[in-house]
């Protein structure tokens, strides 16, 4: 049994590991060993999920895609719990405590993602398909380049995504509990290697299907908790949000100047309309047009599709999906503007300032507050389904590209597709283990590093270069080799230029600015006030002064670190003073340019191979035949 | 596998398949349609037709909340009702997947 005793020596590892001291953040001390015996349960039972699912994990079929035998509700589960990923999790409950309505509308377009995944891709996918995405394409164009293009695309996507994923889960981690970056990081690396390199994707798939069971529960219970105060109404309920003093402080803060002449009820009101967040709509649209279409070119979702048996159950999948992930949104309705009214937009902002902690605070609210044993314990609770949450991603994450390496390029490029079973899964085994260690690397690298628009990139290369060469080699009779290889290049750097170019960089002047202008208020405030301390005979009032003072102090010096940062850079990293493109989302442009490089890359090459094999995947795509007698080996 | 054995072309003009073709393709291309202008409605409804959204509905219910719901209504009702049609798809598929041997014999 040394599978078993590895499985459980690293479970014992990662939580002595866990376990070493360093500063609490939003769990006190105190009530660490809570969040500690949740993690527990969670990484012992997770780790008996991949003991069985290795014993289980036989040939390359079962690694890449678990034999094909996930049913269609497991995989609706698996498909949720690989795509709610911390930032929809903890970030979207976080906007909406935040900025109200514009956070809700920002959750949207993640569902709706699916209705192009449901309509035009699961089931031609799973039909095509076999373990990549580079299966697809080298169905009818030629297997070699298009396995190679689509290989290093799968890599691309999956590498942003994962940075994004790493790096926001050590900080969301660090803030949860305390424990360091890097602990943190490793933390879920090794786990999340865990399961992929002995468990393949039957343990990604069962570990994916806990941590959304684990997600969907605590918000039920939180929602039903916040909710229930009011009775189940809705209207009650908003009518509470609108008329709720912390909430009209928010709005207030957030509108400035503008707030200046409205009632305390317009202001409460103003958080359920639009245009509290979102200042630009095009780069909304840019942003929607990325998840509607991007979502149906990730390939650690449709790799999904492979695990099930047969078209009707990817379908069954997607709704499954659908109905979760729809449902999980709008119960952030109620997480959100519950955080925002119960533990009000300062104390969440205090530990993070982006809102990630929306959710884990209210619960600690719900349970009793900070000093009871049940709030901590639903505080543990949720920020160890926190924990899961990334692990689970990031599993699916590294198995995907993983995959492409092994399969599309070491067995399809390198060896000409004449590998055993056992040499390609010994290739995949490597593979992930490759990938894992990168991502723990560039997860302790990129630290400090802001990485939240990479999710966005990942979407946006996704939707401009993946999924205009997926559908248009499954739906389009001319596509082909030269279609494909002119998408995949023109899509993705489109895509990347644009953002490199955009205002998601750092631009060392304007910031520079904003920080020197910070720094001399703050040290106008501190000479203001060290001038009103000695005139001041109240301790308390000389109390609450020196306590300004030292704010002040802070800030000046967390501006001095911004400025520090820059370095001596004047030009953002790829030489400019200010953006060229005015978007933050490049997929307005970029998705475009994608299906057009496809269109003329197509028509410009001759390949007679994509030709004649037009009616055969076309046929097979409709109908199964092939597939499915595949399927039952 | 049965792949070389089948006629691919003979298979992709029967009548049966062309039939299923055409209406799965007008099926699905409307019905994504729809749903992407339906979607696109809301940035460009919040940015734009902000008066609009701001119009209480019921209480401290607002137009632009209602809307935003409706999508969650509208995407499931889409599933439900695809995955219903899906059902017609798949009696035809599985019609000629059973006849595939036949008609590229039959040529």
């Amino acid at each position: 049994m040394k599978t078993k005793q590895i499985v459980v020596s690293l479970g014992a590892t990662i939580l002595g590991l866990a376990a070493s001291p360093a500063f609490a953040q939003a769990v006190s001390k105190d009530y660490r060993f809570l969040t500690f015996a949740v993690f527990g349960g969670i990484i012992a039972v997770t780790m008996w999920v991949t003991y069985v699912a290795a014993k289980r994990t036989k040939t390359a079929a079962d690694f890449y895609a678990a034999g094909g035998g996930v049913s269609g509700l497991q995989n609706g589960w698996a498909i949720a719990g690989d795509y709610l990923s911390a930032a929809s999790f903890l970030g979207i409950a976080g906007l909406i405590s935040l900025y109200g309505y514009d956070g809700f509308m920002y959750s949207v377009g993640w569902l709706v993602a699916y209705i192009t995944v449901l309509l035009v891709i699961a089931e031609p996918c799973r039909n095509i398909g076999k373990y990549t995405m580079g299966d697809i394409l080298a169905f009818r164009n030629n297997p070699r380049t298009a396995k190679a293009f689509m290989a290093v695309s799968t890599i691309t996507v999956s590498t942003f995504y994962l940075t994004a994923q790493m790096v926001g889960g050590g900080v969301l981690v660090k803030t949860l509990i305390g424990i360091d970056y890097e602990v943190s990081v490793g933390v879920v690396g090794v786990l999340m290697l865990a399961y992929v390199l002995f468990g393949g994707m039957v343990a990604t798939t069962w570990v994916q299907i806990i941590k959304a069971i684990l997600l969907v529960v605590a918000s039920l219970v939180m929602v039903a908790l916040v909710w229930g105060q009011y009775g189940f109404n809705f209207n009650g309920y908003l009518g509470a949000v609108v008329a709720d003093p912390s909430i009209q402080a928010q709005v207030a803060r957030l509108l400035g100047d503008a707030a200046r002449n409205m009632t305390p009820a317009e202001l409460g009101q103003r958080f359920l309309e639009p245009g509290l967040l979102f200042k630009s709509p095009i780069d909304q649209i840019s942003l929607g047009m990325a998840l509607v279409l991007g979502t149906a070119g990730l390939p650690h979702i449709l790799m999904r599709f492979f695990t099930v048996p047969t078209a009707q159950q990817a379908r069954k999948s997607v709704i499954w999906a659908m109905a979760i992930i729809g449902g999980f949104y709008v119960l952030t309705l109620f997480l959100g503007t519950g955080a925002a009214m119960k533990v009000g937009a300062p104390a969440i902002t205090e530990i993070d300032r982006g809102g990630n902690m929306a959710a884990p605070l209210l619960a600690q609210y719900l349970g009793g507050g900070k000093d009871s044993l049940l709030g901590n314990l639903m505080l543990a609770f949720v920020a160890a389904v926190a924990f899961a949450t990334i692990v689970a991603v990031v599993a699916g994450l590294v198995l995907a590209a993983a995959s492409a390496m092994s399969h599309d390029i070491w067995v399809g490029v390198v060896k000409g597709d004449h590998a055993t079973s056992d040499e390609e899964l010994r290739a995949a085994r490597i593979c992930s283990l490759i990938v894992g260690v990168v991502a723990i690397a560039i997860g302790i690298l990129a630290r400090g590093q802001n990485v939240a628009h990479l999710v966005a990139l990942a979407f946006a290369v996704a939707a401009s270069a993946n999924l205009p060469v997926i559908l248009l080699t499954l739906y389009w009779k001319r596509c082909n080799t030269g279609g494909v290889v002119a998408g995949l290049v023109i899509g993705t750097l489109a895509a990347i230029g644009l953002v490199l170019i955009s205002p998601n960089m750092t631009y060392p002047a304007p910031v520079r600015a904003t920080q020197e202008k910070a720094i001399k208020a703050a040290d106008e405030r501190i000479a203001k006030l060290n001038a009103e301390l000695p005139g001041l005979a109240d301790p308390t009032a000389q109390e609450r002064t020196k306590q300004a003072i030292a704010a002040a102090e802070k800030v000046k010096a967390s501006a001095d670190g911004a400025i520090k940062a820059l370095g001596g850079a004047t030009t953002s990293i790829v030489g400019l003073s200010e953006p060229l493109f005015p978007l933050r989302n490049p997929g307005l442009i970029s998705i475009p340019l994608g299906f057009l490089a496809v269109l003329i890359g197509s028509l410009l090459y001759r390949d007679r191979r994509a030709e004649e094999m037009w009616e055969e995947l076309y046929v097979r795509s409709n109908t199964g035949i092939g597939r499915a007698a595949a399927a039952a080996h | 596998m049965a792949s070389t054995a089948l006629n691919w072309t003979a298979i992709d003009a029967d009548p049966r398949f062309q039939e299923l073709h055409r209406r799965k393709s007008r099926f699905l291309w409307g019905l994504m349609a729809f749903s992407v202008v339906y979607y696109f409605l809301l940035p460009v409804g919040a940015a734009y037709f902000t008066d609009l959204f701001k119009v209480n509905v019921w209480g401290a219910i607002n137009f632009g909340l209602v809307f935003a719901l409706s999508q969650f209504v509208v995407a499931w009702g889409i599933a439900w009702y695809y995955a219903r049609r899906a059902s017609q798809f798949d009696a035809l598929a599985e019609a000629i997947a059973r006849d595939a041997q036949r008609i590229g014999a039959s040529r």
